[in-house]
Formats: C-alpha cells, sequence, structure tokens
C-alpha cells in the first residue's frame, strides 16, 4: 500500500513516475484521438493498426541484430511497427477500394493475417539468438516492470507530441467527424483528413505498445471515447471528456502497475477504463441508464395521469388498473370520483388540453401530434406562439372543451 | 520418412484443415451480413472463459473449457447487444468495448492464479499447441487401419472432427434458410423464417467454431480462417453454395502448405527450428485472399470503378 501512495505522488522512484506521466500523456491522446475514430464511426480499423504493428517488431529487432545491434532499442522497434502497421493501413483502404470486399473483412483479415506473421516472426527471433532473450512478448500485452529509462523518455514524449498533434489538427478533425458533408462544402479533403487521423492514431498505438500492450492499445482508443459519448453531445467537450477519461485510467493504471509489478499493466489500465465506463453507463445524468429509466417512469405517469382524469371528468369509467392505482396513490381519485386535489389538477388539465387542440388548428405546418398528451404544451411552444394561442382561445373562432366535473 | 509424416505431420495438418474448415464455413455468412468481426470479438473472450472455467474446477480439461469458452462468448454477445442499445452506441464500437473489457479482465485472473503446474498462459492461448499434436504409435501408413493405434491418436483431432462435422451438418440442413436470412431479412420474415433465431444461431456456431479451433490451433488461426478463406471465395464466384466450397479449398491449402512451410521451410534455409505453425496457416490464408483480390474473377463489385 505504501508503494500505492508513494507511487500516486510521483515519489516512487524517477522511472515509475515518468512511467505515470507517460502513461497519462498517452490516456490522454488515445482518449481524445479515438474519438475522432469513434464519431467517423472506424473504431475498428484501430484494432487491426495495432495488430499489424507485430510483424514490424520482429523484422526491426532482426535487422538491428543483423547491423550488429542490440536489437531491443525501443525507438528502432517503434520505427519497425510503424512501417508495418502502415501497410496494413493501407491494405484496409485499398481492399474495400479495389474489390467487392466491405471494410470489416478488410479490417478482420489484416487484422490476424499480420498478427500471424508477427507470430511466426517471433518463433524465428525465439531460436535465433538463444543468449539475448529479446523479452518481445511484452510488446503484446504491455509491461512497465523493469523498462529502462531511455524507454520512459520514448514513451512521455511520443505521448505529448501525439497530444500536440491532436491540437494543432483538432479544427479540420473536429468538422469531419461531425459532419461529413458540411466538411466536404467547406472545402476540406476528407480523405486528407482521414488519413492524418490514421496517422495520429497509429502514433499512439505505437507508442503505446510498450505500456499497454498491442492487443489491448485498441481499448484506450474505443472505451474512453465512448464512455464520453454519455457526458456530452457536443464534439468537442466528447473529445477533451475522453482525454480526460483516458489519461485517468492511464494514471491509476499505471499507479496501481508500479505497486504490484507482477501485474501485466495494459489490461489494468484497461479495466480502470472498463470500470469508468460501466459507472458512466448506468449513471451519467442525461444518457445513462438509471437517467432514462427514471425519464420513462416519468412520461409514463405524466401520460396516465393526464388520461385518467381526463376520463374521469368526462364521466367514464378509467379501465386502466394502473392508472387507477396512481390516481389513488397520488390522492387524486377516491372511491367516489375526484377528489378537490384531483379537480384542481383537471383545470389545469383542460387547459393544457384546449391549448393542444387550437394549436394543431393554427399551427398546421408544426407537427404537433409528436408531443401531444406527452409533454405540457408550454414545453413545446415558445412564449410568443402561447400568447397568440391564448388570444386564438378566447376568440370565438375556437369552441374550448368544458366537462362537469 | 513416411513413418516420421504420419507421427509427427499428419495429425497436426488434418487438425489444421479441420478446424479452418470449421471457422471458414459459418465465416462466409458472417461476411455477407457485414458481422465478419464477430469472429474476432468471440476468439478474445475464448480466454476469460477458459480461465473462469479453470478456476472453478481446478483441472486443464476439454469438456469445462469449453463450456466456460462458449459461455463466455454467449455473454460477450449479449453484452454487446446491451451496450449498443442501452447506449445507443454504434456496433463497432460497442464490440470493441466489450471484448477488450474481457480480454484484459481474462488476463489478469490468469496472472493472479496459480498456474504453474498445468499448460495455461495467454502465449499458449494465442498460439495453440498444433506441434505438439503428434502420434507417436505410428508405424506407417498402415497404422491407419489399426484400431489401437488409432486409439492412440490427440483427442484433439476427434474432437475437431465432431466439430466440423457438425458445422456442415448444419450448414446442409438449414442451407436455404441461411441463404434467404443472409441476403434478404425483410423477404426471409415475410416467408415466416425468423430471421434472429438464425442470426443467433449463427453467433453460437461461431462460437462454437471458435472455441473447438482454439484449443488446438490458437485465437491467431481462428481468426484469420474466420475471414481470410470466405473472404478470398467471395472473390472468385457469384455464387453462395459454390462461395462455401472455394471458402473449404482455400481453408485446406492454407492449413497443408502453412504447416509444411512452418515445419520444414526453415530447413530449406539452412535453420534447424521450425516456426509457428499457427501463424504460418495465418500467413499463408492472407497470401491466398491478396492474389484474389489481384486476380479473382469476381473481384469488382458491379459498377466498381477500375483505378
Amino acid at each position: 500500500m505504501n508503494t500505492f501512495v508513494q507511487a500516486m505522488l510521483f515519489q516512487a522512484g524517477y522511472n515509475v513516475a515518468l512511467v505515470t506521466v507517460g502513461a497519462i500523456l498517452l490516456g490522454i491522446a488515445s482518449g481524445s484521438a479515438g474519438t475522432f475514430l469513434f464519431l467517423r464511426k472506424r473504431a475498428l480499423v484501430s484494432d487491426a493498426i495495432a495488430h499489424a504493428t507485430l510483424p514490424g517488431v520482429g523484422v526491426a529487432f532482426i535487422i538491428m541484430i543483423w547491423l550488429g545491434g542490440d536489437g531491443r532499442s525501443l525507438l528502432g522497434l517503434l520505427f519497425g511497427s510503424a512501417i508495418t502497421a502502415l501497410i496494413g493501413l493501407f491494405l484496409i483502404e485499398w481492399i474495400p477500394r479495389r474489390t467487392r470486399l466491405p471494410e470489416d473483412a478488410a479490417i478482420g483479415s489484416v487484422l490476424g493475417v499480420f498478427f500471424g506473421a508477427g507470430i511466426v516472426l517471433l518463433t524465428v527471433i525465439q531460436t535465433m539468438s538463444s543468449g539475448r532473450q529479446a523479452g518481445l512478448e511484452s510488446f503484446l500485452l504491455g509491461s512497465t516492470a523493469g523498462m529502462l529509462f531511455q524507454d520512459a523518455v520514448v514513451i512521455a514524449i511520443g505521448g505529448f507530441l501525439s497530444i500536440l498533434g491532436i491540437w494543432i489538427a483538432r479544427r479540420p478533425l473536429t468538422i469531419v467527424a461531425f459532419d461529413k458533408d458540411y466538411a466536404i462544402s467547406m472545402g476540406y479533403d476528407i480523405r486528407k483528413i482521414d488519413l492524418l487521423m490514421m496517422g495520429l492514431v497509429l502514433g499512439v498505438t505505437v507508442i503505446g505498445m510498450k505500456l499497454v500492450g498491442l492487443i489491448l492499445i485498441v481499448a484506450m482508443l474505443i472505451i474512453p471515447a465512448v464512455t464520453a459519448r454519455f457526458w456530452s453531445n457536443h464534439t468537442d467537450e466528447v473529445v477533451v471528456i475522453a482525454g480526460f477519461l483516458g489519461g485517468l485510467s492511464g494514471y491509476i493504471g499505471a499507479v496501481l502497475s508500479a505497486s504490484a509489478p507482477s501485474l501485466p499493466t495494459g489490461p489494468i489500465i484497461v479495466l480502470i477504463a472498463i470500470v469508468l465506463f460501466a459507472l458512466s453507463l448506468f449513471l451519467a445524468p442525461n444518457s445513462g441508464v438509471f437517467s432514462t429509466f427514471i425519464k420513462h417512469r416519468k412520461t409514463k405517469s405524466y401520460i396516465h395521469r393526464r388520461q385518467g382524469l381526463l376520463t374521469i371528468a368526462k364521466g367514464k369509467d378509467v379501465v386502466s388498473s394502473f392508472t387507477r392505482k396512481l390516481l389513488a396513490s397520488e390522492g387524486l381519485s377516491g372511491s367516489d370520483g375526484l377528489t378537490d386535489k384531483g379537480r384542481k389538477l383537471v383545470t389545469k388539465i383542460l387547459i393544457d388540453e384546449n391549448r393542444w387542440i387550437a394549436a394543431k388548428e393554427i399551427y398546421p405546418d408544426k407537427d404537433m401530434n409528436i408531443d401531444y398528451g406527452i409533454k405540457p404544451i408550454e414545453e413545446t411552444l415558445t412564449k410568443e406562439e402561447l400568447i397568440k394561442l391564448d388570444q386564438y382561445i378566447k376568440s370565438h373562432k375556437f369552441k374550448s372543451i368544458t366537462y362537469d366535473y | 520418412m513416411i513413418t516420421e509424416f504420419i507421427q509427427f505431420s499428419l495429425t497436426p495438418i488434418l487438425i489444421g484443415i479441420l478446424a479452418g474448415i470449421s471457422c471458414a464455413v459459418p465465416g462466409n455468412f458472417l461476411i455477407l451480413k457485414r458481422q465478419a468481426l464477430i469472429g474476432d470479438a468471440i476468439s478474445h473472450v475464448v480466454l476469460p472463459g477458459i480461465v473462469v472455467a479453470f478456476i472453478f474446477t481446478g483441472v486443464i480439461s476439454t469438456i469445462p473449457m469449453l463450456l466456460g469458452a462458449a459461455g463466455a462468448a454467449l455473454v460477450a454477445v449479449m453484452l454487446i447487444e446491451i451496450i449498443k442499445r442501452l447506449g445507443k452506441i454504434e456496433p463497432g464500437a460497442a464490440m470493441g468495448v466489450v471484448f477488450t473489457g474481457m480480454f484484459a479482465l481474462g488476463v489478469l485472473i490468469l496472472e493472479q492464479t496459480d498456474t504453474s503446474k498445468v499448460h495455461l498462459d495467454v502465449e499458449h492461448a494465442l498460439m495453440g499447441n498444433l506441434e505438439s499434436l503428434i502420434w507417436l504409435k505410428a508405424q506407417g501408413w498402415q497404422s491407419l487401419f489399426d484400431l489401437d493405434v488409432l486409439k492412440t491418436l490427440p483427442d484433439e483431432l476427434f474432437r475437431i472432427i465432431f466439430v466440423c462435422g457438425f458445422i456442415l451438418f448444419l450448414t446442409v440442413i438449414f442451407w436455404r434458410w441461411l441463404k434467404i436470412v443472409t441476403f434478404d431479412e425483410e423477404y426471409a420474415r415475410t416467408i415466416g423464417i425468423h430471421s434472429s433465431i438464425i442470426n443467433f444461431s449463427l453467433v453460437i456456431i461461431t462460437a462454437i467454431a471458435a472455441v473447438a479451433a482454439f484449443e488446438s490451433v490458437g485465437s491467431i488461426i481462428v481468426i484469420a480462417m474466420f475471414i481470410c478463406p470466405p473472404a478470398a471465395a467471395r472473390l472468385m464466384t457469384n455464387k453462395l453454395g459454390i462461395q462455401v466450397i472455394w471458402s473449404i479449398v482455400f481453408a485446406i491449402l492454407a492449413a497443408i502448405f502453412g504447416y509444411i512451410i512452418a515445419g520444414y521451410g526453415p530447413l530449406w534455409f539452412g535453420s534447424e527450428n521450425s516456426v509457428s505453425a499457427a501463424g504460418m496457416i495465418a500467413v499463408v490464408s492472407g497470401i491466398i485472399l491478396l492474389l484474389t483480390c489481384m486476380y479473382g474473377p469476381c473481384r469488382e463489385s458491379v459498377g466498381q470503378k477500375k483505378d
């Protein structure tokens, strides 16, 4: 626990602190870059890109050994992985353009084949230089244990550069993600901007490989973006929130992993992101499951209360047992008809009802049936429209409904 | 030479072929229904299923593992559906959330559990152990007719034969329904076919294929075989029946050539060690797909621009 607190305060050694900073920067970069990907509905392209990095790692290692180097230089490995990821990205774009296969088939085949090639290369490396265990497997699931100082620096700088890139390109990316046709009319070249977006995603993927691992880096691109979507409907806000959530997951995950070095870093960071996602799914104020449920209940009660009271006022029997129970429990009706409270409410509802009927007559162009009886009319019309409506109701042209209750 | 081939290579090749066919056949329908990535998602969630099954039973035995994996696949499909509906999230992203989350959970539980006495780790799950499925008792071709020796074949072979046969059987039986639902769900509904049942069964079949293949060949082949052979087959013909047959042919070719290149290829280059057969089978299936993308007779969609 002690190491945990120390790691949280960036006090658990220089390396851990640097890795934590790297994880935060990476989380911010992947969260915000992933938002554009998510809004363009291309979330899973990143999965294929990530898997396509593996053969590049293997080839780079072999070439570096062949040139007489150590083979474990992180920069060299990342460079190699970026090359094969680019080839994979090109194929994902090329296959649906040249053939009749859809994009998802292209994504899946690139993912499986490149990953298979990567595994083949890993088995080659395992037998190649037995003395030098390359530890390339750590790229699969990520590992911060025993990370070298310069590796941590590479990750931190890479994360920073990705964030910078996203910040510079934020305008065109946002416009294209929000409304493609509008972006075209503004003179943006969609293909170029998509390419730019993919470039940023590729950068994040490559940097995140050592930390989160290539199998799970896709989670850091998708989950914060999806989570942020629950908290806002504005593209710019979603990008910022996703960046924050990604950074938070990276921070907590890196700290936890520093205090328990046997745990792989990638899965921890991803699970933190999943927890944030689950919390948002249920608790988000506007589109969360609970608030949707409560809204649904409220609307249902409103409709039943309104219809039930109008039925009684007309002098008819309420058939629905749900409505009867609702009215009784709210003290609006008793065994001998409406209560005083109920009568007062009926007066109000009748005003609303008359307004709705009148509104249908004077605003024939508006589709008044959408909210009729579901919302009070004040929530549909503007103040000016309401004043005009009431004037119409008072005039002789309109015949109001009245009941004897 | 022949004896050696039968002892060390015949079973892995057969298992590779059967696993490939088991994945490729349902893959045809997944690709046409634009659900190609369901196979990818399911092969990721197999890991947590197997880990949980291991924790409950404490042993690595097939039936609990298969049940656990199938259960995890079901949970994943349901979660994807729930998240899609509750959050109004596009299917690709919902899938991404679910399978990465479950995979991360699987890895974490695996690292926390003492599996030192059994052969269960992430790498094994990815790569499988195709090379170790050998048939030492075999003495030559005549062993294929010797019941006592046949009994010593690896159990994985019998299981994959069963699963492959089951999948082919179902495909033939429900062929007409599958075809109609795949191409025109509206029409299927008007003639009284419950397309949701067919779709759900397809997912279950996919899960069974993924789990059975996963056990012996690892998840790399599973992902590649769900997509590459049927995708390549799609570029060869316009007829669904012929497409399925092509996909089987491609799966067989990939398994045979992949295994042989992985096992004997390095020898030709003077190296003594073989490379991952599962990975090589995936690579060969990718090469087949690439060739059909360039030369397949039906590679272009109607009206596609030639560039």
